[in-house]
């Protein structure tokens, strides 16, 4: 019993990192309905870069996030600036096919710079601790706080969507893009802006994937399989939605690899398609698409 | 015309353009070539061209998907993967001739396509590619459990199966060589039939009546939609039949390479962005863009491959400027330019009465 129980805390904790992988894919499919094929390299790259700070500024990773993540927000504005925003139209293929072809640059480019070794981002301490519940049950400090964030980045981006003028400008291009550029809206920085925000959730989700667990350059289109089910299995359009769908993945793996370790993934996927049959809006549907 | 009346022009529909009839000759000539071609090249050459048919079989199944029926799937290696193992199943495990295989394995591809379909075509467009994509993933994850085909390590074919192919006596005695050089050329005669049939197949239904379904939908789907064109169905006939031809290609692949796993038969950049990039580069929507595409990408492949990681950086770099400044691929740019079409499937309103029909 004890051990079933445990399998769903840390199911919840697990769903918390899943929630943070989609909140960024959400995001941009949010605003600009743009679909990133290299969503789980960035993730991977993001890591890298927080790697590559905390070792040569020596700095701790949850302070070398805090560097990374201006960084990033330059980053993504400048890709979605210059490179995506020419992809964006009627046409399906254009962005797809663009961002596969960067999934695939940023995946080859990481392992001529670093190598297929497994890395990790070590953070002292604070690693290994846990808190005790009694019963034999502990619970992980970082996996804690991995779904803390996590509930703190769905915070703040609702608080910037509904709450900021910045905001408004990301609804009225997701509701209507005509109007919104009739308006007066430059919809171009509209959307580097939205990437670059999604570039800093991203940092945030690679610190807790490098703390986690080990990371490799080829791990990241597993990453986005997460983040996109999290998001088709919460309901498109809600950031809540959205970690909802991240705790059912996260329950749904470790009740799988419970019963066997090797069926962890597939009965992640498994749960994604059953949702997808019974209710294919999600659990928590908001937007129309 | 009868006098007094006004004069009026006569019209009929035509498909074939300029130079198009020429190019089905030739096509014809190449390809009773390409059959009789083992009696004179090496083993490399015939290998090569083993790769460059099977790739051009998936890339011609793509551009079906993606250039017609809007379907853009991430996904098609699960049909690969799925090939490759029923016919480790049917000849390890049920003892039947790896020839005999290959086309039961297209059967089963369809079959499985069916209820794969059911739940990804719940997922639109973007969505869709990557649903397609977790699907190829669950097929790699449940076979990595078959224990009796090697579980997550794979396993190989034994040679009295791959040197016991039907017909390879005839040809050891026919061509004077070894056996494995035997199982090449069955491997290779294989792979051109399935090659030419997937063009022939792809051509047809493109002049057919679906073709021009298929390419309103291509155009603009709610208007086809407003014509009557069955979406639904026309989308899933053609997810099925191009399952049903990827299955067989990987059933083929696999016979060729003689040894199979999970993470190599259901991998997404051999058997998915490969065969994207043949088809963006050479020109999607067109049959012959991914003829082009995958004599470019065999060249490619063949002289920088071993630059490994930098290689496959050119490759996306490549695919991304394609597709941002000549979205229609180089063959689009090709007959845009001089206006010829070697596959013609577009109907074209020809001024003066004459025998033609509309195809």
């Amino acid at each position: 019993m004890t051990g079933w129980l445990d399998a769903l805390i840390q199911g919840i904790l697990l769903g918390g990192l899943y929630a943070l992988f989609a909140a960024g894919l959400s995001l941009i499919f949010g605003v600009m309905r743009l679909v990133n094929l290299a969503h789980g390299d960035l993730i991977v790259l993001a890591a890298f870069i927080i790697l590559l700070l905390a070792e040569k500024l020596g700095l701790d990773p949850f302070a070398a996030v805090l560097v990374a993540a201006p960084v990033l927000f330059t980053i993504g504005f400048a890709l979605q600036y210059a490179l995506l925003n020419r992809t964006l139209g009627r046409d399906l293929l254009p962005p797809l096919l663009v961002t596969f072809g960067l999934s695939i640059m940023i995946q080859n480019g990481l392992l001529q710079l670093f190598s297929a070794d497994s890395e990790r981002l070590r953070s002292g301490a604070i690693e290994t601790a846990s808190i005790a519940l009694g019963g034999g049950i502990a619970i992980g400090v970082v996996p804690l706080l991995t779904l803390l964030s996590a509930i703190a980045v769905i915070v703040v981006l609702n608080l910037i969507f509904y709450r900021t003028p910045l905001g408004r400008a990301f609804r009225a291009a997701s509701d209507d893009l005509e109007v919104a550029q009739l308006m007066g809206i430059d919809h171009n920085r509209i959307f580097a802006t939205a990437m670059g925000l999604a570039f800093v959730v991203i940092a945030i989700a690679a610190l807790y994937l490098g703390l986690r667990a080990n990371f490799d350059p080829t791990i990241g289109p597993a990453r986005l399989l997460y983040a996109f089910e999290a998001v088709i299995i919460g309901g498109l359009g809600s950031f809540w939605g959205t970690l909802a769908g991240g705790i059912v993945l996260g329950l749904a793996q470790t009740v799988g690899a419970r019963i066997d370790p090797e069926w962890q993934i597939l009965s992640g996927h498994l749960a994604f398609l059953v949702v997808l049959g019974l209710r294919p809006r999600g659990l928590f549907p908001r937007a129309v698409d | 015309m009868r006098d007094g009346a006004p004069q009026l022009q006569a019209y009929r529909i035509a498909t074939a353009g300029p130079g198009s009839r020429a190019a089905l000759a030739i096509a014809c000539m190449i390809l009773i070539l390409l059959a009789v071609l083992p009696a004179f090249a090496g083993r490399n050459l015939i290998q090569d061209l083993i790769f460059l048919f099977y790739m051009l079989a998936l890339a011609q199944c793509w551009n079906l998907l993606a250039g017609y029926a809007g379907l853009i799937s991430v996904g098609q290696q699960a049909f690969v993967g799925l090939g490759g193992y029923i016919l480790f199943a049917l000849t390890l495990l049920a003892g039947l001739d790896p020839l005999l295989a290959i086309p039961l394995a297209g059967v089963a591809s369809a079959v499985f396509a069916l209820p794969t379909a059911l739940v990804v075509f719940r997922l639109r467009g973007a969505y869709f590619a990557i649903g397609s994509w977790v699907v190829a993933e669950v097929y790699r994850l449940v076979f990595a459990q078959f224990k009796g085909l090697g579980g997550g390590t794979g396993t190989s074919l034994v040679p009295s199966i791959t040197s016991n192919v039907l017909g390879i006596e005839w040809v050891k005695s026919m061509f004077d060589v070894r056996t494995p050089a035997a199982r090449d050329i069955i491997s290779y005669w294989a792979a051109l039939a399935l090659m030419a049939t997937t063009l022939g197949f792809v051509y047809v239904v493109l002049r057919s009546r679906r073709g021009l379904a298929l390419g309103a939908i291509r155009d603009q789907e709610a208007a086809a939609a407003g014509l009557g064109v069955d979406i639904y169905r026309l989308k899933l006939a053609v997810y099925v039949a191009t399952a049903a031809v990827t299955g067989m290609v990987g059933a083929l692949i696999y016979l060729q390479k003689a040894r199979i796993s999970p993470d190599a038969a259901f991998s997404v950049l051999d058997w998915t962005a490969y065969v994207i990039f043949i088809v963006v580069i050479g020109g999607i929507g067109t049959i012959e863009g991914p003829l082009i595409g995958a004599i470019i990408f065999y060249l490619l492949q063949r002289y920088l491959a071993d630059f490994g990681a930098w290689y496959l950086i050119l490759l996306g770099t490549l695919a991304i400027t394609v597709m941002l400044f000549a979205p229609r691929g180089l063959w689009g740019f090709v007959a845009e330019r001089y206006g010829v079409t070697l596959f013609p499937t577009r109907r074209r309103l020809v001024s003066g009465a004459g025998k033609g029909k509309g195809g």
